[in-house]
């Protein structure tokens, strides 16, 4: 059993750490009543930033070529999602189309330029990945210590972190107040002097962010180089852990440590022997299945926020 | 105001596309290509022959059914963004028919077009249901009801339709679509007769919202629920055959690529994009059965014809999937280009 879990509890932070940024990235946008369907395309341009950036400066920034290109690829995602920004809050387009649309766009651009700039349809393997390490001291406590901090991505507790510092700032801030009041009933945040669309196009550029975030540490982690199926749905992944975790940042982050755990069931579910005869695909299908079972109210109801995925349109009822 | 309401559904789309190629030229100036020569090469690759033109007909026939299928959905004031995973239940239900049923064409051909019309309906009843009977949004349900086909569907290719082979046999040919005579006039292309279903799909539509009751009562439930509930509509039942309908539709295209283009399917490693292509095109054609064939036409060249950009002018084809998307963001933004439009008026008077 403890063999068990010194094998999946790394993998499942392995694989959830991208969805958790993410997510939270979308739990930003939608509490300030701006649906994200976007989430895919802009982890393809954190993911296409990420390995441009780490191929192109690996020399120059040795070791912490990916820290960089994280940051690099967080700034890019942030002014990319600046498109919904101005389509969704703005021009008051369909949310959800401007959502479809930043998809196939980022897809488009990413694939456009990889051809153009390496003359085929993916880049390279780059050589400046995230690794494995073992956390000092933590490591060697007994028990915990190689479940929770030997063979670690250090990005998988920066993403733990984030969604706590999300919860402090959606929470215990004026901001975060704000935030929240403009996506339960822009009309009367209006008349009460908070800037709708102000905080509506911030809570936009950071889901831009940390969807860059995403996309990059999914890409410098798990794939290491970037073509047309880099990011197949973990976009989407990450917007039903924004609704399982009931739009909450610290509920998205156990619903993304959930998905992440049956995606690793998935790839690491045949050593366990109770999970031997389970077919693949109903942990393929699962979080998914789930997801519509929360919807439904099967799992405790999740209700959206009340102006999710309605334009502000000024003096109108 | 009526008639200037009807100028801009016009108006709206074709700036739309103007802009969005005009986009596309000034990306490939960037990016240090000739504007000229790409967009030359792109009509060449979707007119230039009797093959290509085949080959652009064979591309638009999925497009149209998935943009039909989107677009009766929205006029229920839904979203199916579902379409996706109803083309590939679709498709999946049809090759199955194909391969297991032993009939004469006359009944084997309409069985496998049924299955796929009965998946796809399937595939959207579940979302209409749970938005009728439950209030869930149906974006995020049918979102999740894609994935859910796409790893459904590639586990039965490998485990019951094959022996974990990641392609099927080829359907018995009493089920295909295939025409020697569509590929004799068109040198081999893979034209099927599919185009002619597609379109017969896109005039059931438009008599159905236009000419049925059900139709109106599927528009007055889009317009206003509750209004629809008071003059004595059954607001479930309308959402529910709303989104089955929409399904069917979703499905059939499914069927065009399973029994007419390919005759097999495959494990598919990502989506098709065919229903993500179809809310572009219900989007463009204004969700009007006519429109729609006039986007699924426009969108159907420009996907084939990008095929022939990097040969002929080095363009890699992605730049159409930008150009799409832009055309996407125009049409949404149409608000910001009516404003533009009114203002351009008023200082004309």
């Amino acid at each position: 059993m403890i063999d068990i879990l010194q094998s999946l509890i790394p993998t499942v932070l392995f694989f959830s750490a991208p969805l958790i940024f993410t997510a939270l990235g979308g739990v930003f946008s939608e509490r300030s009543g701006v649906v994200n369907i976007g989430l895919e395309g802009l982890m393809v341009m954190g993911a296409f930033v990420g390995i441009v950036f780490n191929l192109t400066f690996a020399d120059v920034f040795g070791s912490w070529t990916p820290w960089i290109s994280i940051l690099v690829a967080s700034v890019i995602g942030a002014i990319f999602s600046i498109i919904h920004a101005v389509a969704s809050v703005s021009f008051n387009a369909n949310q959800v189309v401007s959502g479809v649309a930043i998809n196939m766009l980022a897809l488009g651009i990413g694939v456009y330029l990889t051809k153009q700039w390496y003359d085929k349809g993916q880049t390279d393997m780059v050589t400046e990945p995230f690794f494995r390490t073992d956390i000092p001291l933590l490591s060697e406590i007994p028990l915990i210590g190689p479940m929770f901090f030997q063979g670690i991505y250090t990005t998988s507790y920066v993403a733990i972190l984030f969604a706590f510092i999300a919860w402090y700032v959606l929470y215990k801030t004026p901001f975060g107040l704000r935030l929240r009041a403009v996506g339960e009933h822009p009309m009367a945040a209006d008349t009460n002097g908070i800037n709708v669309y102000k905080m509506r196009y911030i809570a936009v550029i950071l889901s831009g962010a940390l969807g860059g975030l995403g996309g990059s540490v999914f890409a410098l982690t798990i794939v290491s180089n970037f073509s047309h199926s880099t990011i197949v749905g973990q976009g989407f992944m990450a917007l039903a852990a924004v609704i399982f975790g009931k739009w909450h940042p610290l509920g998205a982050m156990g619903a993304a440590l959930f998905f992440g755990f049956a995606q690793s069931l998935s790839v690491i579910g045949g050593n366990i022997p109770l999970l031997e005869s389970v077919p693949q695909v109903f942990l393929l299908i699962a979080p998914y299945v789930l997801t519509i079972l929360a919807l439904a109210g099967f799992i405790g109801r999740a209700d959206a926020p009340r102006a999710n995925g309605e334009p502000y349109i000024k003096g109108s009822r | 105001m009526t008639k200037s309401n009807k100028l801009f559904t016009i108006l709206i789309p074709i700036i739309s596309v103007l802009l969005g190629l005009i986009a596309g030229a000034i990306i490939m100036l960037i990016s240090g290509y000739n504007p000229i020569l790409g967009y030359t090469a792109l009509w060449n690759g979707a007119f230039g022959d009797a093959f290509t033109m085949g080959e652009t007909v064979r591309r638009i026939t999925p497009l149209l059914l998935t943009g039909l299928a989107v677009a009766f959905a929205f006029r229920t004031g839904l979203f199916n963004i579902g379409a996706e995973g109803q083309v590939i239940v679709g498709w999946l239900a049809a090759v199955w028919v194909g391969l297991a049923i032993d009939a004469p064409m006359i009944i084997h051909l309409p069985l496998a077009i049924l299955a796929s019309l009965a998946a796809g309906a399937l595939w959207g009843f579940i979302p209409g249901l749970l938005k009728a009977k439950l209030g869930v949004h149906e974006v995020i349900v049918t979102i999740m009801m894609n994935y859910i086909a796409l790893y459904s569907v590639n586990e039965i290719i490998r485990n019951v339709l094959t022996e974990q082979e990641t392609t099927t046999d080829a359907i018995s040919p009493s089920a295909s679509l295939a025409s020697e005579w569509l590929q004799g006039l068109t040198y081999f292309s893979r034209m099927h007769y599919g185009i002619l279903i597609a379109l017969f799909a896109a005039v059931t539509m438009w008599f159905i919202i236009q000419r049925t009751t059900i139709g109106y009562e599927l528009k007055a439930v889009g317009f206003n629920q509750h209004a629809s509930k008071y003059a004595g509509m059954n607001v479930s039942k309308n959402i529910i055959l709303s989104m089955v309908i929409s399904g069917a539709f979703a499905g059939l295209a499914g069927a065009m690529e399973g029994l007419g283009t390919y005759g097999t399917i495959s494990i598919m490693s990502g989506f098709t994009n065919l229903g993500f292509d179809g809310i572009a095109v219900a989007l463009l054609g204004a969700n009007n059965a006519f429109g729609v064939i006039l986007a699924a036409i426009l969108f159907g060249v420009l996907k084939e014809g990008a095929g022939q950009m990097p040969t002929g002018a080095g363009v890699p084809t992605e730049l159409v999937d930008i150009i799409i998307a832009l055309i996407i963001f125009f049409v949404a933004s149409s608000y910001i280009i009516r404003w533009i439009l009114l203002r351009f008026k008023k200082e004309g008077k």
